[in-house]
């Protein structure tokens, strides 16, 4: 197992509030990771600083062995790392497949040449892009949905397409925050198939879930954060056992 | 054929559409511009001279677009680390460096203005223009620059998570604003015939402005029926002479009650 990202020694700092005390991990490229701890433990600081929208005030974030610490935002994705939002971040205006579509920008990268094509409707990159964005609500059990506009969608529908955009984006890398907010016992059961699913597609996850039945029957490995600070990590049988992970998240069996 | 008087009504309803359109664009990036007169006034001046060099008119307006935007690339690159009502005060700001730098600029005309520009414009050319300001604006809305727009519009942070580059994306947006508006100055200065820095002020982009909001935000066909009605109202007015502007005011503040996002709806998204 080799690793894909390295976050090593992350601290981040709002004001006097330390959200991420020194974290180091290792994402093992193929598996399906999760993060968990309680609320404000620094798992979406975590994710915000992995995916570019926070810089860490101390430490290095490095993908496939290439420092990556301080990259934009897009730079990041279209460096192969792609995410959702726990609060859902949609497009009003734009259609679900214009929505998903969006994911594509960051694999088409077009002269002005192709843009003027693009213009004048002769472009063959859009047209992919759309076919790929619907490939990819079928690939999230949302067919037959594309034309609708987001507010039309249920939160779990939304939920869905966000995955799906992230994806339309070709990442090797997926972060999800939360994605199960929300959900019904048989949505769970299509989530849990969904990520194995991109995990077989070759894409590692992670992901960020209260749910530890979902967390304990996917993860691969697992991380426990809390209150900013890494206190465990292994596989879910060994996290299952930890005492310091029992007392200070899952809490005792009676 | 119209009379000379509703020519030239039209002329200036055309002018008034690009200048709606102008704005139209950055503003579907969530970047509202008040200095939209500023850009008007470098096409017109840029446009004017070069005229009054017998360098062809089509030849002038281009190049009367182009400065204007890249003006809008140098006002719009500050524009880039700040946002909403901020983006407004730069850029009132800048609509204010432009007419003051004409005001005093001899070789210009200065304060006493820059006269004797040749009547170029036709109402053709200014429909043409209008048409295709419209295509491209309609045609924005559905390739992946317009989609990048409105995804800044709705949520910058997210959009940069999504892949979008936002340095990229509103610059273009404001420049290719910021040429409409240079377009419109050029035909304005050739249906004028008389240019000076005040004809620029606050107050032009204030009303371009007020197109765009009364017309709604979210359909391209709204910046024209604001333009429109701004225009026309006043002339149909007439008829309560003094009143005129009263009038008009008051049914501005109606419509604000009314419909107060703009008189537009958003269009029902084709299917495809």
């Amino acid at each position: 197992m080799t690793a894909l990202l390295h976050v090593d020694g992350v601290s981040r700092r709002f004001g006097g509030y330390l959200a991420l005390n020194n974290a180091s991990c290792e994402i093992g490229e193929g598996d399906i990771h999760a993060l968990i701890g309680p609320n404000g433990a620094g798992k979406t600081t975590l994710f915000n600083v992995v995916s570019g929208l926070l810089r860490p005030t101390v430490g290095k974030v490095s993908f496939k062995g290439r420092d990556y610490t301080g990259l934009k935002p897009d730079r990041v994705l279209t460096m192969g790392i792609a995410r959702n939002f726990q609060q859902v971040r949609l497009v009003r205006g734009l259609s679900v497949v214009e929505n998903v579509m969006i994911g594509a920008h960051a694999r088409i990268n077009r002269g002005i040449l192709g843009n003027a094509a693009e213009f004048f409707g002769f472009s063959i990159a859009e047209k992919a892009a759309r076919e790929k964005a619907r490939a990819m609500l079928d690939f999230v059990g949302m067919a037959g949905k594309s034309d609708l506009q987001p507010d039309e969608l249920t939160l779990v529908d939304q939920r869905r397409l966000e995955i799906a955009r992230a994806l339309t984006s070709e990442p090797q890398l997926l972060l999800l925050d939360e994605p199960a907010a929300g959900m019904n016992p048989t949505e769970l059961l299509e989530l849990s198939a969904l990520i194995k699913r991109i995990r077989k597609q070759g894409l590692t996850v992670l992901l960020v879930e209260h749910h530890m039945r979902l967390v304990m029957s996917i993860a691969d490995f697992i991380t426990v954060l809390s209150a900013g600070s890494i206190i465990a990590a292994g596989t879910p049988a060994v996290i299952q056992r930890d005492p310091a992970v029992i007392s200070a998240y899952l809490g005792a069996r009676e | 054929m119209l009379s000379s008087y509703w020519d030239s009504v039209a002329v200036f309803l055309g002018i008034n559409i690009l200048m709606g359109v102008s704005l139209y664009i950055p503003m579907t990036a969530g970047l509202i511009s008040l200095g939209q007169g500023g850009f008007m006034a470098i096409g017109a001046y840029v446009c004017a001279i070069l005229t009054k060099s017998d360098v062809p008119f089509f030849l002038a307006l281009v190049a009367g677009g182009c400065a204007a935007g890249i003006a809008g690339l140098v006002a719009g690159a500050p524009a880039l680390r700040i946002r909403g009502i901020y983006v407004m005060i730069l850029t009132l700001g800048f609509g204010e460096i432009v007419r003051v730098f004409f005001l005093n600029f001899e070789s210009t005309g200065g304060a006493s203005g820059l006269g004797g520009i040749r009547p170029l414009t036709e109402l053709w050319q200014v429909i043409v223009a209008c048409v295709i300001a419209y295509l491209m604006v309609w045609r924005i809305r559905h390739v992946r620059l317009g989609r990048a727009m409105v995804a800044i519009h709705e949520d910058d942070l997210a959009a940069e998570a999504m892949g979008i580059n936002l340095t990229r994306t509103k610059l273009l947006s404001f420049s290719l604003g910021a040429i409409v508006a240079g377009l419109a100055g050029g035909f304005y200065a050739h249906q004028a015939l008389f240019i000076d820095a005040n004809q620029f002020d606050f107050s032009r982009s204030a009303i371009t402005f007020l197109y765009v909001v009364l017309g709604g935000v979210s359909n391209p066909l709204g910046a024209i029926v604001g333009a429109a009605i701004v225009t026309l109202l006043p002339e149909f007015l007439r008829v309560v002479q003094d009143w005129r502007m009263t009038v008009f005011g008051t049914m501005l503040v109606l419509i604000a009650v009314w419909r107060p996002d703009g008189l537009l709806r958003a269009p029902s998204l084709h299917k495809s």
